[in-house]
């Protein structure tokens, strides 16, 4: 329905957004998923309307908004800081976009009702504004994104200004909602759990291109580099050299290790960097692949299990294992990876 | 130590006697010499017993004159409530200008609208003068070009002139209050507007305006406040037949001695500014509705192409002009000689000349009435450096006192405050009527007028330091006596050096309000010591080229001073500055 198609923009001069594409299909939920500063905010504003891109375009259903002003698009925007307004009663804010579009006063009036009733606060409608709490604005910025019926959703981190339980009830309510609904939408956020929660299909937004996009599983499964794995905490990155293909071979401070590569093989010689996921440690003697030997330097206690931290030498001062036993502080240990559980990704990064 | 300091000691920790403290001298001085004065007006109405003054002068309340009562009241509503009209016309257009545009000499035009705020009504008056009176600029060079016998505008005594002078003094007001509103609103709500639908005309209708309304009326209310109370503008432009109620009290008290009719009318007045002040302060606050911390302002940007270009270049033309004229016409005529001097026959030279500035020591006249005028530049620097004294004594006072947050001081700030909403012709006229006595009227150096100056500026100046004081973490004082210093020494490395810009900007304000003062200062001027605006007014109504040329170079040294004032202020960007 909705295709972005090489959108360029600057800000202050340096390039923000440097072709970014993407499309969204009906009654689908994206996550637009990026670090503060990525451009994500300003990525909605040019597909609302409210800014121009400098480069590319904004289509729906294949037909061009470049010369739709934002108040003809019929999309819907929750903004971050909510921006009700503080001159107008819930109701009245929520009756706001109707109101533009010339509905009869009844039908406003029965349209605000139910989406008040959606949001579960059927007794909040003579309310100002002003004395809503947090939660309660979030609530009603959507009910009013929601109540004229856009074509297209879009949320710019609206759970960003509340705290961590309010999060996660109300990122709950919001997945229900949208699914209920069906309306198309696009979430930007910076949160990987609060995508993980909402999202059909995440994009990664990153040095003004979107650097990965699929299912949340595939981003955890099959993170396109080391940038990606960074981002979304996947593991310990070592960087290394290829020595051999088939099995691969990578060498590195830790020695040399048998890997896996998801995308086409590296070449030898080329510098990768090897993913490991702390949970995938093996403490059994039994498999004598890839073995890792470090003093142990710290350990924490997490529910179940135990986030062990390991001194391997200076190249690799801290590698992070997570064990279901405690390890005496100080012990030298050894754990073994298989050599599935080892990720060979394209080194963007300097990791050290 | 003595039990007796101890105790003494003891009694000061606690914040309502420290605060009563710190109160005495200022609550004293604001008693004697602002409510004993206020009081003995409203009494003497009230009673409609005058005979403290006079015995003579018994006069029954019924026996006034219901319509010399009756018609500068309806007059000066009535030009109050048009130049507040024209000051809109052209201060919301200038506001939406500095709101949302960025062009080349905006911070020059923002400095220049700021001199009206500190400019004295008698500069404004003669600046008027100089560009439109039958002497000034546009009348001469009109009569040089068409040969004219006589001046083609009528300028001064009009009520054009008044209205003029008003929308020049006021027009910053509105731009100010309402491009400050403007410039903070949060410019999603915009968004969210138009996303909703709603179009460029219909967001600025239903949410941009709205939003603003509480800062549109809040300017308003003091614009109609400071037309409502205008003294000097409208007795040197506007001339006798439009009297005003401070006008008018000026001409019973002083020319036709009716001080009981004065007195009816000064009452009159301070209802009328009370309740215009109580409609301002019911308004003012409204309009901070921030709900977010996250808000964005809205950004400036250029002017695009075409009709926007055209507007916003026609606006700062016009509000340079407005700005500029009066004041550049006053400078530039004070250096020019133009007419003959009294007495002055045949060919004049005419041209370039400092004469009006050499004059100003020497005493033409001879008279023993007439001084010099650098004498009256003279008596008023001295006026001014008591006045600077006082209001920062009493400020000082006041602010620590504020500091302590004890209960009586919400009782005694808007005490305080009171004679900002009292004009200084009542000021002038409840003081000539019960200080017209032992010790005062035997003093010969006139002590009541920097009293008066202090009166007027010291809300002024509380205004200023209490803010400054207040933004100091009192962790900062903590941190000092910790490290080992005593109190005394805390207040001097902490609080004094924090307090300095303050300081400076109240004295700027202390000297700048005592220089221009006029309307007190008619009042208990005493003829061998004149203040400068009082010798401009003198001068500026005497016939020949020097009495003009003198009074305009007098004017143009105060600008001067002022104009250096209100840019220091500017410069320093201290947060109690936007006072209004």
């Amino acid at each position: 329905m909705l295709t972005v198609e090489k959108i360029a923009k600057s800000y202050q001069g340096q390039p923000l957004l440097n072709g970014v594409s993407f499309e969204i299909h009906a009654s689908e939920t994206v996550c637009l998923l990026g670090p503060s500063g990525s451009g994500k905010s300003t990525l909605l504003r040019i597909i609302t309307g409210l800014e121009e891109p400098e480069g590319g375009d904004v289509l729906w259903k294949g037909v061009s908004l470049a010369d739709t002003p934002a108040h003809q698009r019929r999309f819907g925007l929750m903004f971050q800081d909510y921006a009700l307004f503080p001159h107008r009663n819930v109701e009245e804010n929520i009756a706001f976009g109707l109101r533009m579009q010339n509905l009869p006063q009844a039908e406003i009036h029965t349209r605000v009702q139910s989406v008040l009733e959606t949001i579960d606060m059927s007794s909040f409608a003579q309310r100002k504004v002003t004395d809503l709490s947090g939660g309660e604005q979030q609530r009603v910025a959507l009910a009013r994104a929601l109540a004229p019926n856009p074509r297209l959703l879009m949320l710019d981190e609206p759970l960003g200004a509340l705290d961590r339980t309010l999060r996660e009830q109300l990122s709950q309510e919001l997945r229900r909602i949208l699914h209920n609904t069906q309306v198309p939408a696009i979430y930007v956020t910076h949160d990987q759990d609060e995508a993980y929660a909402i999202a059909d299909r995440l994009l990664l937004l990153h040095n003004g291109i979107i650097l990965q996009s699929g299912q949340p599983h595939e981003f955890y499964h099959h993170p396109r580099n080391t940038w990606v794995a960074k981002f979304f905490g996947l593991g310990n990155l070592v960087e290394g050299k290829v020595t051999a293909h088939s099995p691969i071979q990578v060498e590195t401070p830790l020695g040399l290790i048998q890997a896996r590569c998801d995308r086409a093989a590296p070449a030898v010689g080329e510098k990768v960097a090897l993913l490991f996921r702390p949970t995938m440690a093996n403490l059994s003697l039994t498999l004598e692949n890839n073995p890792i030997r470090g003093k142990v330097l710290d350990q924490v206690f997490q529910g179940g299990n135990y986030r062990i931290t390991l001194h391997i030498n200076q190249s690799v001062p801290q590698f992070i294992i997570v064990l279901p036993e405690p390890i005496q502080i100080g012990a030298d240990l050894q754990v073994y990876y298989n050599p599935s559980d080892v990720l060979c990704l394209e080194n963007n990064l300097e990791i050290i | 130590m003595s039990s007796k300091t101890r105790l003494f000691q003891l009694w000061l920790k606690k914040p309502a006697w420290r605060a009563l403290l710190l109160w005495a001298l200022p609550a004293a001085f604001l008693a004697y010499f602002f409510y004993q004065p206020l009081l003995a007006l409203i009494s003497m109405v009230l009673t409609g017993r005058f005979a403290v003054v006079s015995p003579t002068w018994g006069i029954d309340l019924s026996a006034l004159n219901l319509n010399r009562i009756w018609q500068p009241l309806t007059f000066t509503v009535g030009q109050a409530a048009l130049s507040t009209l024209l000051t809109l016309i052209i201060g919301l257009p200038g506001a939406w200008l500095f709101a949302r545009f960025t062009f080349p000499g905006k911070r020059a035009l923002k400095i220049l609208t700021t001199l009206p705020f500190i400019l004295p009504t008698v500069v404004v008056a003669a600046g008027f003068n100089a560009l439109l009176g039958p002497r000034g600029w546009v009348n001469l060079g009109l009569m040089a070009l068409f040969n004219l016998p006589a001046p083609p505008i009528q300028f001064l005594n009009t009520f054009g002139a008044i209205l003029v002078a008003h929308v020049f003094y006021n027009t910053t007001i509105i731009i100010r209050v309402v491009s400050n509103a403007w410039s903070v609103q949060n410019i999603r709500l915009r968004h969210a507007a138009q996303v909703l639908g709603a179009s460029p005309w219909r967001t600025f209708r239903e949410v941009t305006l709205p939003l603003l309304k509480p800062a549109i009326i809040a300017g308003t209310f003091l614009v109609f406040l400071f037309n409502f109370t205008s003294f000097g503008v409208v007795l040197m432009l506007g001339g006798p037949q439009f009297a005003t109620l401070e006008v008018e009290i000026y001409v019973q008290a002083l020319h036709l001695l009716n001080l009981p009719m004065a007195s009816v009318l000064s009452i009159l007045q301070l209802l009328c500014t009370l309740l215009i002040t109580l409609g301002h302060n019911r308004v003012a606050g409204l309009g901070d509705m921030a709900i977010s911390p996250a808000a964005q302002k809205i950004g400036v940007r250029k002017p695009r192409k075409g009709l926007e270009r055209l507007v916003v270049i026609l606006l700062i033309t016009a509000l340079f002009v407005l700005l500029v004229a009066p004041l550049g016409a006053l400078a530039l005529r004070s250096f020019v000689k133009l007419e003959p001097t009294r007495g002055e026959r045949g060919e004049i030279q005419q041209g370039l000349t400092l004469q009006f500035y050499r004059e100003l020591g020497v005493n033409r006249r001879g008279d023993l009435f007439f001084v010099p005028p650098i004498t009256a530049a003279r008596n008023s620097f001295i006026f001014a450096l008591m006045t600077i004294v006082i209001t920062l004594s009493l400020g000082l006072l006041v602010a620590y006192a504020l500091l302590t947050r004890a209960k009586i001081n919400h009782f005694l700030d808007p005490l305080l405050m009171l004679p900002l909403g009292a004009s200084a012709i009542t000021l002038g006229l409840g003081f000539i009527i019960v200080f017209n006595q032992p010790p005062f009227s035997t003093v010969r150096f006139p002590i009541l007028i920097p009293i008066a100056h202090s009166l007027v500026a010291l809300p002024f100046i509380v205004r200023t330091l209490s803010p400054a004081l207040m933004n100091i973490p009192s962790s900062l004082r903590n941190a000092a006596r910790v490290l080992g210093a005593s109190p005394l020494r805390v207040w001097r490395e902490v609080d004094l050096p924090l307090l300095a810009p303050a300081i400076l900007v109240s004295t700027i304000f202390a000297l700048t309000i005592s220089l221009g003062e006029f309307g007190a200062s008619t009042f208990l001027v005493r003829p061998e010591y004149p203040t400068m605006p009082v010798a401009i007014f003198r001068y500026i109504s005497q016939p020949g080229a020097l009495n003009y040329g003198q009074a305009l170079a007098m004017s143009t040294i105060l600008m001067i001073v002022c104009a250096l004032g209100i840019f220091t202020i500017e410069r320093l960007q201290l947060p109690g500055k936007d006072m209004f």
